[in-house]
């Protein structure tokens, strides 16, 4: 039985941020959950997955966000429990479907799921998603340790059937990932099916009726207000002259810095559960009788700038605070140690924060940064087309693990900003450049919305080669699976769908499929493609050798070593391919044979074959 | 109880992530509040990876630069890299064998001399206790179980209020039966390493 399914109300477990999450989905009888997978929230829909095998639960993994959120949509006018599971730049993909739905509003409850990155752990950019709460007018609840993520996501639910809008949930890495203590309440039946009421004069959003709906939004709007003002997730913590407001992450590192500062008896906390919409009353209280007020939020100044606008509408002159006192900014996320300091710093405390050790007379130390795992087809695909188009091509890159290829030796990667974009930018840097293109993106970022691009440029007449490299599972958030995945080995049964097929019906004229690890077939395939006079696609096909582990389908090669007697050093295989197996012993190019899974890549780039299998 | 901050650091796959999971599942069987903090994702592809445990009166999850009362190492350049979360206070606890990441091999800087570096570590903070993990890992015959190893030199170190028994319960109820035998050794001669 999966450890969230048990049945022992006040037991106390140890969960991950993610994991509280989904248990509190499951404490509230979530019947519906669908997502793409998104890090850091991958780790909930991964319970879901295997729960959704034990349980009545339905659990997807959709296209992409948009589709997840519309697939939700579905599921929760009809009057189920649903919940979409996003990360911070998902919500884009996602966006246009929020927007309305908010307009259109559900029956069952329905709980959206975002994780914002600040810091940028894995992520693109680090975009504060709490102004999606004020350009879509949902409540938005920000819980600020494990216990709270489970009872809020349960009490979220209740909230959403309460108002008829999605309810959004934010997190960020640092909540996302955290294990704490968790106490279990109990689990509720799931209610498997539904019944849809037509109502075409509220669900579907044509001007005439939008314009009704929007004006029923700002209705519910108002009274998410009223709920926000006496909720208890809502809290004034001490009754000190100096006031401190805080929601998320930050509010653990302000609580933790009055308790160190000594400060208790002289600051209260206004602590946002449900930032949005603020508790306006309830800050007007707060403010009243402040000497000073300091506002600690990650990423954007948007409570701060709330906060000032409710003083000045009601006439209170109290300073107030944020972004610019001690060490905060719009960037990064904060840290204890730079609360603790800015805390000080702002209500005039005497404080010597403890001092970090003098590393400078540490020597220069080497770079660790992430690498293509030993084995990787990406390397092999990398080096078959830089054989044929060099280091000139532009090559536009997108999201997975492949974007590593940024990193010397490999270098290439050129240009991404979001899923998808690999194709769609080529189709742009081809037709303004004279320089060649090549485009790289992984199966499952096609499926998420490299397909839509690939489509404009057959239709546009685009030229340029789009390289797909399939190794059969989303690789970088946890391997799930995806609409091009054969299945079976995960336990459950979907449809798989060719991408050979596919491309070849979007009207590509010239496909390649080719096996990264025969190095001579797959440069000759990259010839041909440049050569065409148009979009060519070629698929490459290899297994991601984790996931083939994972999954029982790893077929086992012998490992590669380097025979001294034939290798003359030129180095071409460790300064090419930098493979995680390879080392230098002195000045020699060694093999670690347990980590060379005899890919045989690197015997294929040697010019004086001394890489050869290890005999028996 | 007063916080106590702990760092680990590793590369990926060295399993630091499981030891601070079992040091805190530990924590929280003791009745001590604990929280772990992790990052996944892009990391893990043979990056640095870090994970914190607070224990204590504490609700902050991660350790601010200079706040770290332990600092567990998993390998001596990333222990030294991750110094910085070290005070003149800090008990730091490194490995000594190390693994040269690749930009090594392919000429992007050298790897400093593991004496050189425990040295410097030596100097700047209270207690430096480094051990040959893998070593140990090796001669228990099972070389994935470095984490324990280390597991065991913090619990030796005494610096934090838990107990072996309970540590080593936590690994019994984590671990697979195949290694569980090899694990315990692996704690045990981690602990009588300090």
């Amino acid at each position: 039985m999966h450890k969230l399914l048990t049945d022992t109300p006040g037991e106390r477990m140890l969960l991950l941020g993610n994991e509280a999450i989904a248990r509190g989905a499951l404490e509230a009888g979530l019947a519906f959950a669908t997502c793409y997978p998104g890090t850091p929230s991958s780790e909930i829909p991964e319970q879901f997955f295997r729960i959704s095998q034990e349980t009545d639960l339905y659990f997807e993994y959709s296209t992409n966000e948009k589709v997840a959120m519309e697939v939700a949509a579905g599921a929760a006018v009809s009057g189920l429990r649903v919940m979409v599971t996003l990360k911070h730049v998902g919500l884009n993909v996602a966006a246009d479907p929020l927007m309305t739905l908010a307009y259109v509003g559900i029956k069952g409850g329905m709980v959206i799921i975002n994780a914002d990155d600040p810091s940028l752990f894995s992520s693109q950019n680090e975009q504060d998603n709490r102004y999606y709460a004020r350009l879509s007018s949902l409540p938005m609840l920000e819980p600020t340790n494990t216990q709270e993520m489970k009872d809020m996501t349960a009490q979220a639910f209740d909230l959403s059937e309460e108002l008829g809008l999605p309810v959004i949930l934010r997190t960020t890495t640092r909540l996302a990932h955290v294990r704490g203590p968790v106490h279990l309440g109990e689990l509720t039946p799931i209610r498997k099916t539904a019944h849809f009421d037509k109502d075409p004069f509220h669900f579907v959003a044509v001007p005439a009726v939008a314009r009704n709906l929007h004006k029923v939004l700002v209705e519910k709007y108002d009274r998410a207000k009223a709920i926000s003002d006496k909720d208890a997730c809502n809290e004034i913590i001490g009754n000190g002259k100096w006031g401190i407001v805080a929601n998320g992450v930050a509010f653990d590192y302000v609580q933790d810095a009055v308790a160190d500062l000594g400060l208790q008896d002289q600051v209260s906390i206004l602590k946002l559960g449900i930032s949005y919409p603020m508790p306006e009353q309830m800050c007007i209280r707060f403010l009243q009788d402040k000497e000073k007020v300091l506002v600690v939020e990650e990423l954007e100044p948007i409570n701060e700038n709330e906060l000032k606008a409710i003083a000045q509408e009601n006439g209170i002159a109290v300073p107030i605070h944020g972004k610019g006192t001690g060490g905060f900014s719009r960037l990064y996320e904060y840290d204890p140690g730079m609360v603790r300091k800015a805390v000080a710093q702002y209500f005039g405390m005497d404080y010597t924060p403890p001092e970090a050790v003098d590393t400078s007379d540490s020597p220069q130390l080497p770079g660790r940064p992430p690498n293509l795992c030993a084995g990787c087809p990406h390397r092999a695909t990398y080096y078959a087309v830089k054989q044929v188009y060099g280091a000139d091509a532009i090559y536009p890159t997108d999201i997975g693990c492949y974007t590593l290829g940024l990193l010397p030796p490999i270098s290439m990667a050129d240009f991404v900003i979001c899923m998808g974009s690999s194709v769609s930018s080529g189709c742009g840097f081809s037709k303004a450049t004279d320089q060649k293109v090549v485009s790289f993106i992984g199966d499952s970022t096609f499926f998420h919305s490299g397909i839509t691009g690939l489509v404009n440029a057959v239709h546009n007449n685009h030229k340029f080669t789009l390289v797909i490299l399939d190794n059969g599972t989303t690789a970088m958030t946890g391997h799930q699976i995806h609409p091009g995945v054969d299945t079976t080995p995960m336990g459950v049964d979907r449809t798989r769908i060719s991408i050979e097929k596919l491309v070849r019906g979007l009207g590509v004229q010239d496909v390649h499929m080719v096996k990264p690890f025969k190095l001579k077939k797959t440069v000759e395939a990259v010839k041909a493609a440049r050569d065409f006079d148009g979009v060519s696609v070629i698929i490459s096909e290899e297994m991601c050798p984790l996931f083939a582990k994972a999954t029982g389908q790893f077929k086992k090669s012998k490992p590669f070593y380097v025979n001294h007697k034939k290798c003359k050093n030129h180095r071409d295989c460790i300064n090419q391919l930098a493979c995680p197996a390879m080392y230098l012993d002195g000045d020699q190019v060694e093999i670690d044979k347990n980590l060379c899974i005899g890919c045989s890549v690197c015997a294929q780039v040697c010019p004086e074959n001394a890489i050869v299998p290890v005999k028996e | 109880m007063k916080a106590k901050r702990l760092v680990f650091i590793g590369v990926g796959g060295q399993g630091n992530l499981l030891a601070s999971r079992l040091l805190g599942e530990a924590a929280l069987s003791g009745g001590i509040p604990t929280v772990v903090s992790e990052i996944h994702g892009m990391a893990q592809r043979g990056g640095i990876v870090e994970s914190a445990v607070l224990m204590g009166d504490v609700t902050s999850p991660i350790v601010s630069n200079g706040e770290a009362d332990v600092f567990i190492g998993f390998e001596p350049l990333e222990t030294l890299r991750g110094l910085t979360k070290c005070n003149a206070h800090t008990t730091v606890i490194t490995n000594t064998h190390p693994l040269p990441p690749f930009t090594v091999a392919i000429g992007q800087g050298a790897y400093p001399k593991v004496e050189e570096s425990l040295g410097l570590i030596r100097r700047k903070v209270d207690r430096m206790i480094a051990l040959d993990g893998n070593q140990i890992a090796e001669a228990v015959g099972n070389p994935l179980a470095l984490n324990m190893v280390m597991l065991g030199a913090l619990i030796g170190s005494d610096t934090i209020p838990i107990q072996a028994e309970d540590m080593k319960a936590v690994i019994s109820t984590s671990t697979k039966k195949a290694f569980l035998e090899s694990n315990l050794e692996a704690f045990d001669k981690g602990m009588q390493s300090v």
